[in-house]
């Protein structure tokens, strides 16, 4: 059944916000479909128990298949490919940031606007609950249907969100809220009007704004890390990521577009890039996953909730025992230690003769026209 | 080849049209194409190959020397041609002051990056043809009696695109302008995050702004200048946030690419859109400064960003 939207009726969206119901799978995603077809089994079993296998009880040809479900999930979830989390972290029922706002945190009061210009509505914000710690909480929030993610620019936000985004934040710093951010974003939007209000100077002026923040701030990605869009509210002490979200400096389609002149790439892509929580905890990109449910965060939301908040509260905790000063500090030296490099370059380029730059150069070529390798739809 | 934007002259290829005779300098416009002197059809075969560049924008055939001398903007209609970074360097700071930092520093292949041409390969090959180490030139150099942090970006280079040595070289430089209580210029041209380090690109832009904070805490001048074309992750990072933005003349720039946009909008995109004069009127950028103004532009933006200080100082 579609979730009704109360977002598009109500300006009080948040308070009305229905939690996402833990209903069994409806969109089985393609890797899903073993475990599809022994849920079927077990259905079509349970409803004409007079089929069973002969030489087996009811009960315990129901127990075998049960088994074997869960036998194939864990089989199915421990082999997923980068692709296959992608696709669970675009999942339409996976839990939103509103979603988490109703179950991990309490007394979610909503702030608008960015006292500039407009209300963007793929950013959410104000004031909650975490435990009984009070903080401010910011998040990208996409739309559970086609109404609502019109409403919501499908997660993409223009530069009032970001504008946002940063207003909430200096009230926090104001008075002495921690912030937590949830990010859940494909990127910010490329359109003509974030482009006319500056969209790229609106997520500039965030990544500088928030390393000075003296209030510990700490963000989580709970579905798509989308590029510079998810790091416009992504500076933190702490950053964490779900299980099966993904952070990346572009999307695996744009990735395959430009490397591969083919979307289809994708798969490709999204392995090359390293872009699994799984990879960047590895590289040292974030500094926790937080488990999700087997199957997924959509597949028991209130677990998830759960897991995040005491996720959550432990760093906070931990940040929250700092001074000031070295919490800036560190988070300072976090960001600032992010980059591989060599310094001295392999002795093969010196002797070519072509390894020492010329003071003065011929005409360059034509770069008028965007070379064919350039991310340019970041 | 007809899609390139500015192509070289071969001899024999433009029979009709023997560009023989420089341009005449100034005005005269209409018929700048014609040969003005007869005697010069018969003495085509003798011009050595390259001389001559074709502007782009006006079609005029520009004489490389000239084109040379007047710092690659065309002397016909003012069109700013892509410049080296070396070049850019020298056409701002005073003779012999430029002394650059980690010069030798170069990217390494953190992802093991398998795409269709591995990472490595692609590096080496622009090495090669660039004789850059990477896409971004540090150092610091006097300008007018400013001493500066400089950094200039080349688009030669893979595009420009931001990776960790891009991000590490300016950061670099920024801290030690805070450390030193120097002024920063950074003169950018980039297509964005570099793809093949990943993550470790998009971090760049956190790492270069959270740099760019403590530098604008402690009161020193930063300009950013944008040249064709600034775009994607450079665009929403340190070259957004300078104390004055600055851009050439007809640079594009934005954060996603046109045609990015466009398949998203299923919209006509304005006319001069995400150009430098389109960004002014949007309120973006402070001055569009020609390349043969900029030095002496940023010597008197540098005397009023200093003077507060030194006032202080006394």
């Amino acid at each position: 059944m579609p979730r009704s939207c109360p977002a598009l009726h109500s300006r009080y969206c948040a308070k009305t916000w229905l939690p996402l119901p833990s209903a069994p799978m409806k969109h089985h995603l393609d890797f899903e479909k073993p475990i599809a077809e022994l849920q079927e089994k077990l259905e079509e079993l349970k409803q004409h128990p007079e089929k069973h296998s002969l030489g087996i009880s009811f009960e315990e040809e129901v127990a075998q298949i049960e088994k074997k479900i869960e036998e194939t999930k864990r089989q199915v979830f421990m082999n997923l490919s980068a692709w296959d989390r992608i696709k669970i972290a675009r999942h339409p029922k996976r839990p939103f940031a509103l979603d988490y706002l109703q179950a991990a945190f309490t007394d979610f009061s909503e702030l608008h606007g960015d006292r500039l210009y407009a209300e963007d509505r793929a950013v959410v914000g104000g004031f909650a609950s975490l435990g009984k710690q009070r903080v401010m909480v910011i998040g990208t929030q996409k739309g559970r249907d086609t109404k609502e993610n019109i409403l919501r620019n499908f997660g993409s936000a223009h530069p009032e969100g970001y504008r946002k985004a940063l207003r909430l934040m200096k009230m926090a710093e104001k008075f002495r809220l921690p912030i937590i951010t949830l990010i859940d974003t494909a990127g910010a939007y490329p359109g003509i009007g974030a482009e006319e209000r500056h969209i790229a100077e609106a997520i500039a002026v965030n990544l500088r704004e928030m390393m000075l923040f003296e209030t510990p701030i700490i963000a989580a990605v709970i579905g798509e890390g989308g590029s510079g869009g998810a790091l416009g509210i992504g500076v933190a002490d702490r950053v964490l990521i779900l299980e099966n979200a993904y952070y990346s400096v572009i999307s695996p389609e744009g990735c395959a577009a430009i490397l591969w002149k083919d979307r289809a790439a994708a798969a490709k892509a999204a392995e090359a890039l390293k872009i699994t929580a799984k990879h960047l905890l590895e590289l040292g990109l974030v500094d926790e996953i937080i488990p999700e449910p087997l199957g997924g965060a959509h597949t028991n939301p209130e677990l998830m909730a759960q897991t995040l908040q005491t996720d959550l509260l432990k760093h906070l905790g931990e940040i929250s025992e700092l001074s000031a000063s070295d919490r800036l500090e560190r988070r300072y030296a976090k960001f600032r230690a992010f980059g591989q490099f060599q310094e001295k370059s392999p002795a093969s380029a010196a002797p070519s003769g072509n390894g020492a730059p010329e003071a003065h150069e011929p005409l360059a070529p034509s770069d008028n026209a965007l070379p064919a390798d350039l991310p340019a739809d970041l | 080849m007809a899609t390139s934007s500015f192509t070289k002259k071969t001899l024999g290829l433009e029979t009709a049209e023997p560009a023989v005779t420089p341009p005449p300098a100034k005005g005269n416009t209409t018929f700048a194409k014609k040969p003005m002197l007869a005697t010069a059809k018969s003495r085509k075969r003798e011009i050595p190959e390259g001389l001559w560049t074709k502007c782009p924008k006006c079609s005029t055939m520009v004489f490389d020397k000239e084109l040379d001398e007047n710092l690659k903007v065309c002397t016909h209609c003012q069109h700013h041609f892509p410049i080296s970074s070396r070049e850019r360097v020298q056409s701002l700071i005073e003779t012999g002051t430029f002394e650059e930092t980690d010069a030798e520093m170069t990217s390494v292949d953190a992802l093991n990056f398998t795409g269709v041409a591995s990472y490595q390969s692609k590096l080496r090959a622009y090495q090669r043809e660039t004789g850059l180490k990477d896409a971004v030139l540090t150092g610091s150099c006097k300008i007018g009696d400013h001493k500066v942090c400089l950094g200039v970006m080349d688009f030669k280079f893979l595009g420009g695109s931001m990776g960790s040595v891009v991000g590490e070289k300016l950061t670099r430089l920024i801290e030690r302008a805070t450390k030193k209580a120097l002024p920063v210029i950074i003169i950018s041209t980039s297509g964005g995050a570099r793809m093949y380090e990943g993550m470790f690109s998009l971090m760049q832009m956190a790492k270069t702004c959270a740099a760019l904070a403590y530098h604008a805490k402690a009161r020193l001048p930063y300009i950013s200048v944008l040249t064709h074309p600034t775009t994607a992750g450079v665009m929403a990072s340190y070259a957004s946030v300078g104390d004055l933005i600055l851009a050439e003349p007809g640079a594009m720039i934005g954060f996603a690419g046109p045609r990015v946009i466009k398949d998203t909008t299923q919209a006509e995109l304005p006319p001069g859109f995400q150009t430098a004069e389109f960004l002014l009127d949007h309120g973006l950028i402070d001055a569009i400064v020609t390349r043969k103004e900029m030095k002496p532009r940023l010597i008197d933006y540098l005397n009023y960003l200093t003077a507060g200080q030194k006032t202080a100082d006394a």
